[in-house]
């Protein structure tokens, strides 16, 4: 989905906080525990858990620190798996506890193929309402495999509880300044690509 | 009519007591977890695979070639999810930085947990597309013939950098090297002074 987490290229944000930006970090631990506990218990997988993320109302999500994003996901992911209702939750809270947005289809890898180091290859400019692991800044855009992985589980599909599918992922390098033309500083930009992502250039 | 959060506090109160009452929250396990990560997941993990790789020829090559079977050779594992470890040499000429422009994957059980501000949105937004302009703000301002690369944490792979091995440690032992290998060196916003 082009959501609001999608960040890559955004423009208008500022110096970063370095090194450190105090603020109250207590109940971190536990919310990072939590959230193994749910992955331990087989609730959710980790792209279950970052489509989570990636559904809170936009100014929830820029508004929400790191381990609210992660508190946010995991309850949300209990209430859709039946855990917890929502109503219990707030009840618990004694106030207020806003979860994430419905979730929508996903979507099935795309026939097999391959690439091999060197080739260039192009990201398909192909738009979905589901989770995604392609970052919206390389759509459409040509790069160069510099590295292949083994086979990871394909986001898009076991983010939706669908048939799980395994493919690797190419490591493309891709020049900054073809993705932002006139508009960048010089540098080469590398993305981790699902074969089900790219095409041949 | 405003419907105000309650405090993250008491809504990770909450989460902890769902999950207590469906029985899945083993007795201790917060305690014993959060234990296990902050002992077992820190940056001198990282710092010693950059210490022995400035040491140890034959450890450098395997480290580049495989990460992941270089760090388990030290005895350091990653989670399920973390599938492949690469390691990203910087040379006098070539510097890597590391970010994860979708969420804020890290590499955490060998650099350590990601920093805050690996996490915010500023840093996830920009060093993409003004990598040099970003590093020299935080510090580090790199040659005009510096080639740099970015890597998106957008997969199961998970980076760290091998930093340059400053020239006044010339003939340190391991031991003395991973005492001055910082976090922010094995993302790439730093240099080792």
């Amino acid at each position: 989905m082009d959501g609001m987490h999608d960040l890559g290229g955004k423009q208008g944000f500022g110096k970063i906080a370095y090194p450190l930006t105090p603020h109250d970090e207590s109940w971190e631990p536990l919310v990072r525990a939590l959230w193994t506990l749910g992955v331990r218990a087989g609730l959710y997988n980790m792209d279950e858990y970052r489509h989570a993320i990636e559904r809170m109302a936009p100014v929830h999500y820029l508004s929400a620190p790191y381990f609210e994003r992660t508190l946010t996901a995991v309850a949300t992911l209990l209430v859709e798996k039946g855990v917890v209702t929502a109503e219990t939750l707030a009840a618990k809270a004694g106030g207020a506890f806003p979860l994430s947005r419905p979730i929508g289809p996903g979507r099935d890898p795309a026939p097999a193929q391959s690439f091999v180091i060197g080739e260039p290859v192009r990201v398909k400019n192909v738009f979905t309402s589901g989770h995604t692991r392609m970052p919206g800044y390389i759509r459409g855009k040509t790069g160069v495999v510099v590295a292949i992985t083994p086979p990871y589980p394909f986001p898009d599909a076991a983010a939706h509880g669908m048939r799980e599918t395994w493919e690797p992922t190419y490591d493309v390098r891709f020049c900054s300044e073809e993705l932002w033309p006139d508009s960048s500083d010089p540098a080469l930009v590398h993305v981790g690509v699902f074969q089900s992502y790219l095409e041949k250039a | 009519m405003t419907d105000d959060p309650a405090p993250a506090a008491a809504r990770a109160a909450a989460l902890k007591e769902a999950f207590a009452e469906k029985g899945l929250l083993p007795d201790g396990f917060v305690e014993d977890f959060t234990r296990h990560a902050e002992e077992n997941w820190i940056t001198r993990n990282g710092a010693q695979m950059v210490a022995r790789a400035w040491t140890d020829e034959a450890f450098r090559a395997r480290l580049l070639a495989d990460a992941t079977a270089a760090a388990g050779e030290m005895g350091f594992g990653l989670p399920k999810h973390h599938r492949h470890l690469v390691a990203l040499e910087n040379t006098p000429g070539i510097h890597n930085v590391i970010v994860c422009t979708q969420c804020s994957c890290t590499a955490f059980s060998i650099i350590g947990a990601a920093p805050d501000w690996y996490k915010d949105l500023d840093y996830r937004a920009r060093v993409v597309r003004q990598a040099r302009t970003v590093l020299a703000e935080m510090g580090l301002s790199l040659p005009a013939a510096t080639e740099i690369r970015v890597w998106d944490t957008s997969a199961d792979t998970r980076y760290m950098v091998l930093p340059l091995q400053p020239a006044r440690t010339q003939g340190w032992d391991a031991e003395a090297l991973a005492a001055i290998v910082t976090q922010d060196a094995m993302i790439g916003v730093a240099e080792i002074g």
